[in-house]
């Protein structure tokens, strides 16, 4: 339902977004204001439309790049990889290819870096694999992610981008969610500080588990971020839905997020709500 | 049991005539006062929330709640949560831990509400919250799956130390619709869908996402709360063994073991 959504609000967003990422030619077109641009302008620039300002979804090592120190960022040693509890036929095959096609070896990368010289845990997603789902890799490797910020005593940071829980396992995908929020418990009873940033598209079970419950949650302009996907809505409602509703600035508005922040401030930004946690 | 197969398991647990959370809250505890409220906005009615007794012991008691009648059914939104729904659960949660009273969840809900007002009021930061509040929880929670078990909307009051679930519910990340419509993009291959996705007693039981099926004897309710009564006073006894860390420790580590993976 959620990856529906996205398809109807951008026809074209997803294979236009993976473009810039994923390599195949040297040009994209930007899905809001349709400029055709220079893959490279758009990648020195932040992931940001030069011509219209519109935010492109980013791989996981240009966010790494633009949020943590340069040579500081170290992968925790967790090398896992997804079962197949349903028995999927060509699941496992679509994994593999995945991994090939994007370098990632799951939806999630999580490990410790500094931002500004404070050290950190971070998990960073990446919509480029499953739209970001989360399957039983993902939950575990966030769930560890957030016993080392309790265990180093660092701030945990995780950047969210998901369709939400993974279809393809099932009810594992499910407990997942319980899976990663009892260790936020944890990390609430041993003190430690959560900052969550949503970005553009968070849903389903990302947003109704770890994303949504931090001390902080950041997101980026004009984020979709929601439960339920829009399609979802607008069929059981049966009617279309109001502009600008599952933005960023409507959750702000409505008490759910705490403050909107431009891309390029955001390693700043955390540093400074860090500094406040010291 | 075996030769019942997943979608007919479907149709069961979403039958009309299957009893909803009410009729065993009635039936199993000697004692039940429903409260209402979440204190913020709105007493939302796909929940019923209260205090129970089986002899001198004390419950907690919240509970998703399909409606009986169609009537019923339209107050009760179908037994489909909003916000305030998982908000008047974590009031009760919150209450049972300040007077020490065990917490008994009963699941039954297609999934939470997808509406305008329900995303407005923070649907996802409810169930989250929830969760949350369950997983630190010092009091024991049972949970008991008595029809369907759909979604976060489900999972929501689901972080118990136990989890008992009825043989002929169901529980899963979606409802087989769904989940046919997005994987193959056909909602109308739900039959098929439900047998691949493990969505039964028995399956759950083995990937160890519940810990006991609770047999349904065929048209004998009566036998059938009596079970679940003995089944609630036995691991009430066993839970209050434990210290309040011990508690949330049992809980974190049933979670924490959730899904399999490969080491490489």
């Amino acid at each position: 339902m959620i990856v529906d959504k996205i398809k109807k609000r951008e026809p074209s967003a997803k294979r236009n977004v993976n473009r810039v990422d994923i390599q195949v030619g040297k040009w994209v077109k930007c899905t809001k204001c349709k400029e055709i641009l220079y893959k490279e302008d758009v990648k020195n620039n932040a992931n940001i439309c030069p011509n219209c300002g519109a935010y492109f979804r980013m791989h996981i090592n240009r966010r790494l790049e633009s949020i943590i120190d340069e040579g500081t960022y170290k992968r925790f040693d967790l090398n896992i990889e997804n079962c197949n509890p349903l028995g999927l036929e060509d699941y496992p095959t679509k994994l593999e290819r995945l991994r090939q096609k994007t370098n990632l070896e799951e939806a999630v990368a999580c490990g410790t870096g500094k931002i500004e010289g404070e050290d950190v845990v971070i998990c960073i997603m990446d919509s480029g694999f499953l739209m970001g789902s989360m399957g039983t890799v993902v939950g575990e490797k966030i769930t560890y992610a957030i016993e080392k910020a309790i265990e180093l005593k660092y701030p945990l940071i995780i950047f969210s981008v998901s369709g939400g829980a993974r279809m393809q396992e099932g009810i594992m995908s499910l407990m997942q969610m319980a899976k990663t929020t009892a260790a936020i418990s944890k990390l609430n009873e041993a003190g430690g500080l959560y900052i969550s940033v949503l970005t553009d598209p968070t849903y389903g079970g990302v947003t109704a588990s770890f994303a949504s419950i931090a001390d902080i949650v950041l997101a980026e302009p004009g984020a979709m971020i929601g439960f339920a996907g829009q399609r979802v809505i607008e069929q059981t409602i049966g009617e279309s839905l109001p502009e600008g509703f599952q933005t960023a600035e409507f959750l702000l508005e409505h008490g759910f997020i705490d403050k909107i922040v431009e891309r390029r401030e955001l390693k700043h930004t955390l540093y400074k709500l860090i500094q406040f946690h010291k | 049991m075996s030769t019942t197969t997943a979608w007919e398991k479907v149709e069961i647990a979403r039958s009309s005539t299957r009893k909803t959370s009410l009729d065993y809250i009635e039936n199993i505890f000697d004692e039940f006062i429903e409260l209402h409220g979440d204190r913020n906005y709105r007493d939302d009615k796909a929940m019923v929330c209260g205090l129970a007794k089986i002899g001198d012991q004390n419950y907690t008691i919240i509970a998703e709640q399909k409606g009986r009648t169609t009537k019923e059914n339209i107050e009760r939104n179908f037994g489909m949560p909003n916000p305030e729904s998982y908000r008047k659960a974590i009031r009760f949660m919150s209450q049972a831990e300040k007077f020490g009273r065990p917490v008994i969840t009963f699941i039954d809900t297609k999934g939470a509400y997808p509406g305008i007002g329900a995303e407005e009021r923070g649907q996802g930061e409810a169930i989250a919250s929830s969760m949350l509040k369950m997983a630190g929880l010092k009091v024991p929670i049972i949970s008991i799956v008595i029809g369907e078990g759909s979604s976060g909307g489900a999972l929501a009051i689901g972080v118990g130390n136990k989890i008992l679930m009825l043989e002929n519910a169901i529980y899963s990340i979606l409802s087989p619709e769904g989940y046919a419509s997005i994987l193959w993009k056909d909602s109308s291959r739900a039959k098929e869908a439900a047998e691949k996705m493990k969505l039964t007693a028995k399956d759950l039981y083995d990937l160890k996402v519940i810990d006991k099926i609770i047999k349904e004897p065929k048209d004998d309710f009566e036998k059938l709360v009596k079970n679940l009564k003995k089944e609630i006073t036995t691991i009430t006894k066993e839970l209050s063994e434990l210290s309040e860390e011990e508690i949330v420790e049992q809980r974190y580590q049933k979670f924490r073991q959730m899904g399999e993976y490969i080491e490489k």
